[in-house]
């Protein structure tokens, strides 16, 4: 079960989490792993808090949701005050610092990257955000192969913007690396 | 069996694949959570095969609507949930009662009533096997992933079409919204039941030798088809003998056949100690459960997975009662199959119902925790 | 009047369970005798009923025909059509069943526009299960359920499926038996949604109940209320209180659901 990597992507409806997580398992498939995706329905699917989660294993997979998280994603603030206090220390937290800000304690690894306004500002369109955070989840884990999920991403993005979320995978990668090496995290920055 | 690249799907999704693959071409539905996407995809792909999607005007119409093209000689699938299910228990009932093949997909969502419509439970067990009025037969498959919903909606087509019966398909909201791996075989490596093209002269629609096939409406066999109990030609009987060589007859192709329609799956020790006996999407957290007691830790435990609910596997019970101390059934209702696995146990092995209706799946943990008291 | 085609019946069948004076038969006859003058293949025609007294009538005809469930007979046929286009559908169905517990089915299949042939045999009342009051019982007329005189108003069945959208309706009864087959070949021949109401009488459950008489005195009421549409032009509001409209009500091109489908298709 060591194999096993529980992905978990939480923010608001209409920030495209669960195409994002759709196709984080499109692309596990096509790297040759196992995988489930699963994914919050309901009123809480309409405009409010989203949440999908995607598990990869080498192994079969038997249960299909998530328990442990060891990646969690936060795209806004209600989602990171709700999970956060859920995962453990070894868990990888990526945040959007476009809406997600406090001070919380050093011990957990949480990388904040300004996900939705480099989107906005770097490729003129917030909606790829969900892609730029895919690629920097990428970028922290190696979950999947990087080409293997470029080319998933222009398989399953919507006609004729392949290239375009190819392009946001790619910035979240660039974000994540630059990132880490400013040191970037959300405890000792507080965005605006 | 050559298998193409793996994909990504949907149990909903391969629902609709699955019965596509088999070779039907007509859907009749109504919107409802969480059985939407069959619809949706039946929509989208039936009109490319020259075949019929149809949204009708309520669940009811749309159990009928799917008859008449049965009827028609077409391969017909509707998909619902609880509420919708309910709305359709007297159309199959009629199914049933003149032998018209459908299946029949019910996703299964928390109840009674409309209760909540997106959390997963496995409370309709008894509706599936009692939800239409009258002494008549069901057949019933549960899958407990993605891949098992895909080959048993072709099992329940062919079933349908051979024994010229009701099939339900009955998924729960775990499997059918959950996306995961499956190796689908390229078209034409499936086993399709072929529908038989040759009418013998003497045709019957209800022969009393046995099976025969459905001729559909339009070929010159003028034969009546009726929800009344009738004869060997479709014409109404109230015949005390009739009557009851009818309902022999209904209950008798599911008996004759019953090898081919009861599907389970074992696994775990030889001579286990406790068994848990799952189905849906409770098998996975009971299989991540054995995997661990006993291909890494050696323990005498073993689980039995039922694919098919209805007719009860009856006989795989009986045997494992007599082999286990302790029979565990995990279920996401109050305790439905329970009563089934009780009764063919006959005694030999003390039966241990876990329940969880909270609305969400019973955990690897709940059930470690329970076998912990014997192991 | 010409004697029945004899291949169109399941004379073994017969006798058939209506009560001495049922109008059904002499409505079933005229339908038999609309597909004859139709001039349809008998292995293209499809008898679809309900349930209740008239869909009995499915049983005696020698065709494929579907005895249903009660008030779904439009929706099976709506499947069996769209399954096989090409086949002739006629719905036989009681006031009952079509109006009340296949009120939706009915609206329904007059919104889509889709070829099938209703035949409604409307006796105002259930017979079947004794004499309660259907939608189509006219206010104060007494039944099991309505012993002092329904308080309820009834449908106008055509208007109901005008409204709807149903591109043919119109209205015969028993006591005119030539006429109810013209318009039940003229609904055959329309391409779309038909209504046909075929007024009839049933004296034992309603007849007796209301002191209607027997067959013959409700036949002739029934013959002295029709007023044709071409005559009713020609009178006043007055002169039309208590009589009813027979002959073709309206009659309207649209789009047939069937054809359109396989159309968009591109299998037709």
């Amino acid at each position: 079960m060591s194999n096993r990597q529980e992905v978990l992507l939480t923010g608001a409806g209409g920030q495209g989490l669960i195409l994002a997580s759709i196709i984080l398992a499109e692309a596990a498939v096509n790297d040759n792993k196992n995988v489930v995706q699963t994914q919050s329905y309901g009123p809480e699917a309409r405009g409010g808090a989203s949440m999908a989660g995607v598990i990869i294993d080498v192994d079969t997979i038997e249960y299909p949701k998530v328990t442990k998280p060891s990646v969690l994603l936060c795209m806004n603030q209600a989602s990171f005050n709700k999970y956060i206090p859920k995962v453990e220390e070894s868990c990888i937290i990526i945040v959007d610092s476009t809406f997600v800000s406090g001070s919380y304690r050093e011990d957990y690894k949480i990388t904040a990257l300004p996900i939705t306004q480099a989107a906005r500002e770097q490729l003129g369109r917030e909606v790829v955000a969900n892609m730029l955070a895919l690629g920097a989840i990428n970028a922290a884990t190696g979950l999947v192969d990087r080409e293997i999920f470029r080319e998933s991403i222009f398989k399953l993005a919507p006609k004729g913007s392949g290239e375009l979320n190819q392009q946001a995978f790619d910035l979240g990668y660039r974000l994540f690396n630059e990132g880490m090496g400013q040191n970037l995290g959300i405890s000792s920055q507080t965005p605006q | 069996m050559a298998e193409t690249k793996p994909v990504l799907m949907q149990g909903n999704e391969a629902c609709a694949e699955g019965a596509i693959s088999a070779g039907v071409r007509f859907y009749a539905g109504y919107p409802i959570t969480p059985s939407t996407e069959v619809a949706e995809l039946m929509a989208a792909k039936l009109p490319e095969l020259g075949g019929v999607f149809i949204q009708m005007e309520d669940e009811i119409a749309s159990m009928a609507a799917v008859i008449g093209a049965s009827i028609g000689g077409m391969r017909t699938l509707t998909a619902s949930s609880g509420p919708g299910f309910s709305l359709k228990q007297e159309n199959i009932g009629y199914a049933i009662m003149a032998e018209i093949p459908c299946v029949i997909v019910n996703v299964q969502r928390m109840g009674p009533s409309t209760g909540v419509p997106t959390a997963p439970a496995q409370g309709d067990v008894m509706q599936t096997r009692w939800g239409t009025h009258g002494d008549h037969p069901i057949i019933v498959f549960s899958p407990a992933s993605v891949y098992e919903t895909f080959y048993l909606t072709i099992a329940a087509v062919n079933l349908s079409q051979k024994l010229r019966q009701p099939v339900i398909m009955l998924l729960d909201e775990v499997i059918g919204h959950m996306r995961e791996k499956v190796l689908i075989p390229e078209a034409g490596k499936l086993l399709v039941e072929k529908s038989s093209d040759n009418v013998p002269a003497d045709w019957k629609p209800y022969d009393e030798k046995g099976l025969t096939p459905l001729v559909p409406f339009g070929f010159g066999h003028y034969y009546h088809v009726t929800g009344l109990f009738h004869d060997q030609y479709g014409f109404p009987t109230g015949d005390p003998p009739q009557v009851e060589r009818a309902l022999d007859r209904i209950h008798g192709k599911l008996e004759k056949y019953r090898d081919e329609i009861v599907l389970t799956n074992y696994i775990g020790h030889k001579e286990p100690r406790v068994v848990i006996i799952a189905y849906g999407c409770t098998v996975r957290s009971a299989r991540a459960v054995v995997k661990k007691a006993y291909w890494q830790n050696r323990l005498p435990v073993g689980l039995l997975s039922l694919q098919t609910l209805w007719p009860f596997p009856d006989k795989e019970v009986a045997a494992i009662a007599k082999q286990a101390d302790v029979i565990i059934v995990p279920e996401m209702n109050m305790g439905q199959i329970v009563g089934e696995v009780e009764r063919y146990a006959c005694g030999n092995a003390e039966i241990v119902p876990l329940n969880r209706y909270d609305g969400e799946m019973i955990s690897p943990d709940q059930i470690s925790e329970l076998l912990g008291r014997w192991l | 009047m010409e004697q029945l085609t004899q291949d169109f019946l399941r004379t073994k069948k017969l006798p058939h369970i209506w009560c001495p004076g049922c109008g059904n038969g002499i409505v079933t006859a005229a339908l038999v005798r609309a597909i004859e003058r139709a001039g349809y293949n008998q292995q293209d025609v499809v008898i679809v009923s309900g349930i209740g007294c008239s869909s009995r009538a499915a049983g005696y005809l020698n065709f494929n025909t579907l005895h249903t469930t009660h008030g779904r007979a439009l929706a099976f046929a709506t499947g069996l059509k769209m399954a096989r286009p090409e086949l002739k559908l006629f719905v036989i169905m009681g006031d009952g069943d079509c109006s009340a517990i296949g009120g939706n089915h009915f609206i329904h299949a007059a919104r889509r526009n889709i070829d099938l042939n209703a035949v409604i045999i409307n006796n105002h009342i259930y017979g079947m299960t004794g004499g309660q009051h259907s939608p189509l019982t006219p206010t104060g007329m007494k039944a099991t359920t309505a012993p002092g005189g329904t308080l309820e108003r009834p449908f106008d069945l055509l208007e109901l499926a005008r409204g709807a959208g149903a591109t043919f309706g119109a209205r015969g009864n028993a006591a005119q038996p030539r006429q109810l087959e013209q318009l039940i070949s003229r609904a055959a021949n329309h391409k779309g949604f038909s209504v046909v109401e075929a007024l009839s009488q049933c004296p034992i459950a309603y007849g007796r109940r209301n002191k209607l008489g027997g067959a013959v005195e409700m036949l002739r009421e029934m013959k002295d209320k029709a007023v044709s549409v071409e005559k009713a032009s020609t009178m006043d509001v007055d002169e039309l209180k208590d009589k009813t409209l027979s002959g073709v009500i309206y009659s309207v091109d649209a789009p047939e659901f069937s054809e359109e489908y396989y159309r968009s298709i591109g299998k037709a």
